[in-house]
């Protein structure tokens, strides 16, 4: 047999059981299980290593049962540990609570008590937040950009309805697209004077785009973001937050004046750096979503 | 008890209709639409629950985003195909 690398022998394995729910069905030989991947099926795909594919069939489910369990115990180990519910002495039940409540309106300039906990008080948890949405669409990145082998289109399937020449669809996203970009801007700058913020929006306008992307086609859009547009608004609104909250924790810690005040209650340009950080959190979510859906749709942005 | 919570009631037994129905049906196209529905369900009781940032995040990122990704996903699995053709076999 010729001798293959690793990686090669994992792209075998990985195209010939592309599909786990067929390959694990047990009134299958194994010369009737899917050899390709389901989406290609002209992919030309070697032969695999019958043992060595079996010997793992077998191992796998034993290997998974154990590797539940020592999560469920591990679980259950933790949840031991917890107060009981409601009790009074419970972390939960401390001082911080009221004074988010009393003092938070002063001390974070939001009317939106939500948003002065999530943007300014807990910052550090949506700054985590941030990066796992980040990293979820590294991810993606990784796994679908560039797999030029895009599927082929079954039946002449079209990217868009302008191309099927939908009225419907069409006419429904000419008249719905402004209102729902329009509401979504509306939720990030109105978020820390009542309900949204930077997250919700953002979804909004993703959502908005990707509604505008199903009625006229890639080509209106792609002019204005490309995948360098996406890599850098990305990057940038990443890289605006945390430098923020960088000069924030250091002002903060050393009991610091920032240059971003309170202002006054109630004004669009109030609350310090939540109006900001809404708008970058807004504009990165409003990429990932519509990214998410070019990548998932033909492979790139 | 009041209307308000009467409603509450209501929309938190649709909650568990909806979540079981979505993980029982076999047809992955209508367990998805189920899930939207289980969120639009959602949206509303955190409305009620006096969670309004709650509510239009889970509306946005449940019924919109998530369930266009999934649409898409299914699609690329070409598991709507399949269903399409079995139709179009059937009307032959």
């Amino acid at each position: 047999m010729k001798k293959t690398s690793l990686f090669d022998r994992l792209r075998q394995w990985d195209a010939a059981s592309f599909d786990l729910t067929d390959a694990l069905r047990p009134d299958q030989t194994p010369d009737e299980r899917p050899r390709r991947p389901a989406w290609n099926p002209e992919a030309p795909v070697e032969p695999v290593a019958r043992r060595q594919e079996k010997r793992f069939f077998r191992l796998y489910p034993i290997l998974a049962a154990l590797l539940l369990a020592a999560l469920a115990f591990c679980l259950l180990i933790a949840v031991l540990g917890l107060p009981a519910f409601g009790a009074e002495d419970a972390p939960a039940h401390n001082e911080v609570m009221q004074r988010y409540l009393v003092r938070g309106l002063t001390e974070t300039g939001a009317v939106n008590a939500v948003a002065g906990v999530i943007l300014d008080y807990r910052a550090f948890d949506t700054l985590g937040e941030s990066h796992v949405l980040f990293t979820a669409v590294v991810a993606v990145m990784i796994l679908l950009l560039g797999t030029a082998g895009e599927p082929p289109a079954p039946h002449g399937e079209r990217l868009s309805a302008k191309e099927d020449r939908d009225p419907v669809l069409t006419c429904t996203a000419r008249v719905l697209v402004p209102i729902i970009l329009l509401f979504g801007i509306y939720v990030i700058l109105n978020g820390h004077l009542g309900p949204g913020g930077g997250f919700s929006g953002g979804a909004i306008l993703g959502g908005g785009l990707i509604l505008f992307v199903i009625g006229r086609g890639f080509a209106p859009l792609e002019r204005y973001l490309s995948l360098r547009v996406f890599r850098t608004v990305t990057l940038l609104g990443l890289c605006f937050y945390s430098l923020a909250k960088c000069y924030s924790f250091y002002c903060g810690a050393n009991h610091l004046e920032t240059i971003f005040t309170t202002g006054t209650p109630g004004d669009v340009l109030s609350a310090g750096l939540i109006l900001p950080l809404n708008i970058a959190v807004g504009i990165v979510v409003t990429c990932t979503m519509y990214g998410f859906y070019s990548m998932f749709r033909r492979g790139r942005i | 008890m009041t209307g308000t919570d009467l409603f509450l009631l209501l929309l938190l037994g649709l909650l568990l209709v909806c979540g079981l129905s979505a993980v029982l049906t076999k047809n992955l196209l209508v367990c998805l639409i189920i899930f939207m529905a289980y969120s639009v369900v959602m949206s509303v009781v955190w409305a009620l629950l006096q969670a309004p940032d709650l509510a239009i995040t889970e509306a946005a990122v449940g019924v919109g985003i998530s369930g266009i990704l999934l649409f898409v996903t299914l699609k690329k699995l070409q598991t709507l195909r399949k269903k399409a053709e079995d139709e179009k076999d059937q009307s032959v």
